[in-house]
């Protein structure tokens, strides 16, 4: 079981990260999407942004790509040390501000709201969230994952 | 979503798929999820899944794809969703909505709207909802 104790309230240490043009083109190309707006530079202008858009779940992308260590499910050292074999995504939801875009530079911070358990300790459920504030301390946009550990 | 939609309107499905091997590959990369359940069988099967499957985020980003088919991005305000079965490989998702009510939101109109995905035997798979401002 994890510890509670521990974990709930704990905030990460914050991670910096530069959304990325290229990256966010092969998220596209990736997820079969057709609109010229995630791709083309002239068509992202034509429809009011900045830059290319990052698409509306790429916040969990950046989340993955600069991995919290403390308070971490998988970390073994500073976080939960959940075996990755042993988790599934059970929730996720996201909160717009201002919109993400190519080149801009986000610092994350996620943190542990809640843990609980189910079916007699058989599943747990760990409940993040994670804040994205630009460089001048604005925050951007923030998005709750739920993390089932199976430990049947 | 220009504008207001009336109560019960069932909006256009959004179909992506199949899922191969190659787009969980694909995926993963482009999405930095590297969760070795979605892209290396020997490792889902020592697991006990069987197989690779889906990430759910995959499904999400088609589901998004719906949402922005239906509202421009930046009326999006926020939205969740609820994985209740795992996507395998070779499903085709289909991402359906339905306007459930027009709301007032922060000193907005947004509209309250029903969003799932389901895979081609009828499992739904994600299970949600979303507010668009209207404009």
């Amino acid at each position: 079981m994890i510890d509670r104790e521990k974990h709930i309230g704990q905030a990460s240490e914050p991670r910096t990260v530069e959304v990325e043009r290229g990256f966010l083109r092969f998220f596209a190309e990736a997820t079969g999407e057709t609109d010229p707006v995630y791709f083309d530079d002239a068509a992202a202008l034509a429809a009011g942004f900045r830059a290319l858009p990052a698409p509306p779940t790429y916040l969990f992308s950046l989340n993955m790509a600069v991995p919290a260590k403390i308070g971490a499910v998988l970390d073994p050292v500073n976080g939960m040390g959940v075996d990755m074999s042993r988790i599934l995504h059970g929730e996720q939801s996201f909160t717009y501000h201002r919109p993400i875009c190519a080149g801009d530079r986000l610092t994350l911070v996620t943190t542990t709201r809640d843990i609980y358990a189910k079916k007699g300790g058989a599943l747990e459920f760990v409940v993040q969230d994670t804040t994205a504030h630009d460089e001048n301390g604005v925050l951007v946009a923030e998005m709750e994952s739920v993390t089932v550990v199976r430990n049947g | 979503m220009a504008e207001s939609l009336a109560v019960g309107t069932i909006l256009p499905e959004l179909v992506r798929g199949p899922i191969d091997r190659t787009t969980l590959a694909l995926f993963a990369g482009a999405s930095h999820d590297h969760v070795r359940l979605h892209i290396d069988s020997d490792y889902a099967h020592d697991a006990g899944m069987g197989d690779v499957f889906a990430h759910g985020m995959l499904s999400m980003a088609y589901l998004a794809q719906a949402l922005r088919s239906w509202a421009p991005q930046d009326r999006i305000r926020r939205w969740n969703v609820r994985f209740t079965a795992i996507t395998p490989l070779y499903a085709t998702v289909r991402c359906t909505g339905e306007v459930l009510e027009e709301i007032e939101m922060d000193g907005e109109r947004a509209l309250r709207i029903a969003i799932a995905a389901f895979i081609d035997d009828g499992t739904q798979t994600l299970a949600g909802e979303a507010l668009v401002a209207v404009a």
